[in-house]
């Protein structure tokens, strides 16, 4: 089946920078893609060209096939990281005003109730918090009844309860067999919602695949974690590689009696022990280096 | 209140002021361009008592030499150019001059015999010399300072509608970000320039219509001519200035920018426009700079309507103007809109 959309080769030269290098991959259609990556990594300008509203340097984004235009722009939605919305209009007057600048889209009432936004219609949009804005901005993103979904760091500053509500969104959405693509920050939001992840690093995807398949490529051991203050003793001389984490140490071992005797040999208490599967974080700090990014 | 914040805050924003150039020449050069403005139109003389036309003969210098009348002093003779004679004797009817003097042959002069400077003057013209000039009595009602103020008030409140609530929002807009979430939509630009346009008409040209209609009520003001041609004035000025306006915010992100931008349009406009006052005896070129202003084109349609009532082809050069103007300013708007920070 054709992809929904095919990104061939796409570049963004700015001065003195490349954001884009070279960027090619598809999404076929009813999936969540993830496009995962370090700050400046150049996600957001990769989905800003995608959604049509900057011009490659070089390149070319497709839709069922053919250069994004009308009917891209039709059966699009699109929430961006930021947007300001009309002050002293209601909730329910902005989504009856962009529900107007499509021919088809949904009902505006499904919409609210979709997106949990009953109690909220009359509220003014200034007044909103956080997560009601982003569900705000998501209801804004679904009015035309999209193909497909674009949602760039969507949950960023959001507390924990509206993140899993976003994300339960997000699911209901997937669900009717809409394509997302999701940029995002937090790697259990990708490993949650996503069913391809994208790893993008200085303009290039490093990797790409469903994170399952990615972290068996890329890992073969678990880890094994211990609050810091009960290992006790110096990293260096312990058998089997030791991170310092905040205020636990984590074991990465292929083999976990190994290092379980490793432990008990040294007089180290178990009982806090926990054992976990590398996770998506893991990945991405494997793969995109632990320097702080700018 | 916490002073250390506070200061911290005022100096970020006066770095952000100095650091902003554009703003910055904006904000020294504009009351620099206003003052020399108003020395230029105001400086020089004392205010005079009489306001005197005079027809001359051509190269004549406008003193006691051409005619000993010239010399009287606090008195303001200005050139009236024989092709707007009818103009001139227009002015002396509403009492907008005291005198008109020809003084290209055997001198005559045209006098209000219903206006009492008029009579002053025609005394002071009678005593300074021996020569008898022919007298042209004219009569008219004067236009009371109300008349020539209405269509001023309202075209300037026009004006700052226009400019300040098209410009300013469009640039807010997309700076906000707000433009930039319907570019990706099926919104075009033109359609979006449209609904600005065709909203701030609907709102000013109501508004407008709201005040004459209240003021109809309150005060007793002239107008001679046609409700209908008055609204279509209106409605044409409207757009051009919101034109205007809106060619202006199609690429600034800066709304301190577009503001200052909007008010370098709006002052020499509201200044020169003949908003106050008529600018009958100002130099030649001050009188052909303020015809390029949309406003004047208004203004002066408005009062031809009002106090002269004027009929559509008298008035149609000022609306051609005005659709030539607003023609122009859209065709460079569109040319030059974008909808995101470049």
């Amino acid at each position: 089946m054709e992809p929904v959309i095919q990104v061939r080769d796409l570049v963004k030269q700015y001065p003195g920078v490349r954001a884009v290098d070279g960027v090619s991959f598809e999404i076929p259609e009813g999936i969540c893609f993830g496009l995962l990556g370090p700050n400046g990594a150049g996600k957001t300008t990769t989905v800003e060209i995608m959604e049509g509203v900057t011009a490659p340097t070089s390149g070319s984004v497709l839709y069922r096939g053919e250069p994004l235009g009308a009917r891209f722009r039709a059966e699009a939605g699109i929430q961006f990281q930021k947007t300001a919305l009309q002050d002293f209009l209601t909730v329910r007057e902005t989504l009856v005003m962009f529900r107007r600048l499509y021919s088809h889209g949904r009902d505006v009432d499904d919409v609210i109730r979709l997106c949990a936004l009953e109690q909220l219609v009359g509220r003014d949009n200034r007044k909103l918090s956080g997560g009601q804005l982003q569900r705000l901005l998501l209801g804004i993103a679904l009015v035309n009844d999209p193909q497909v979904l674009f949602l760039d760091e969507p949950t960023t500053g959001l507390d924990p309860q509206a993140r899993h509500n976003f994300w339960d969104l997000i699911r209901a959405i997937k669900a009717e067999g809409r394509t997302v693509l999701l940029t995002t920050h937090y790697m259990e939001e990708a490993y949650f919602l996503c069913d391809v992840i994208a790893i993008m690093d200085r303009g290039k995807i490093i990797a790409e695949g469903p994170p399952s398949r990615l972290l068996k490529e890329h890992f073969d051991d678990v880890v094994l974690e211990l609050p810091r203050e009960e290992f006790g003793i110096d990293p260096a001389t312990f058998p089997l590689p030791v991170m310092l984490a905040g205020d636990r140490v984590e074991i990465s071992t292929a083999d976990v009696e190994l290092a379980l005797r490793a432990l008990l040999d040294r007089g180290i208490p178990v009982r806090h022990l926990q054992i976990r599967p590398r996770n998506l974080e893991d990945l991405f700090l494997e793969l995109t280096g632990r320097e702080l990014r700018t | 209140m916490n002073l250390r914040r506070m200061l911290a805050i005022w100096s970020a924003r006066n770095l952000e002021f100095l650091r902003d150039r554009s703003t910055l020449v904006f904000n020294v050069v504009m009351p620099l361009a206003l003052v020399v403005a108003f020395a230029v139109i105001f400086g020089g003389q004392p205010r005079s008592l009489f306001k005197i036309g005079v027809l001359a003969p051509p190269g004549a210098a406008l003193d006691a030499s051409l005619h000993p009348f010239l010399g009287t002093r606090y008195a303001d003779f200005y050139a009236v150019d024989p092709a707007e004679l009818v103009a001139a004797i227009r002015t002396v009817e509403r009492h907008q001059s005291d005198l008109l003097i020809d003084l290209r042959a055997v001198p005559r002069y045209w006098v209000n015999a219903d206006s009492p400077k008029g009579y002053l003057a025609e005394k002071l013209l009678l005593e300074s010399a021996s020569a008898v000039a022919k007298r042209e009595p004219v009569t008219g009602a004067a236009v009371q300072y109300v008349d020539w103020l209405l269509p001023g008030i309202l075209g300037m409140n026009m004006m700052f509608s226009c400019l300040f609530g098209v410009g300013y929002v469009v640039v807010r807009y997309r700076k906000s970000g707000f433009l930039r979430r319907l570019s990706a939509t099926p919104v075009t630009a033109v359609e979006f320039g449209a609904a600005q346009i065709l909203s701030r008409l609907m709102l000013t040209v109501s508004v407008s219509v709201l005040v004459y209609s209240a003021l109809a009520l309150l005060i007793p003001f002239r107008n001679n001519g046609s409700w209908f041609l008055l609204l279509v004035t209106a409605m044409l000025g409207a757009m051009c200035m919101i034109s205007l306006s809106f060619m202006v915010a199609a690429r600034f992100t800066s709304e301190e920018l577009a503001n200052g931008v909007i008010n370098l349009v709006s002052w020499p406009m509201m200044l020169l426009s003949g908003v106050w006052y008529s600018l009958e005896s100002a130099p030649r070129w001050l009188r052909i700079i303020a015809e390029i202003f949309p406003l004047t084109q208004m203004l002066e349609a408005a009062r031809a309507i009002m106090l002269d009532g004027a009929g559509f082809a008298d008035i149609l050069p000022r609306l051609a103007a005005l659709v030539a103007m607003t023609t122009a300013f859209l065709g460079i708007a569109g040319a030059s809109f974008r909808w995101r920070p470049g």
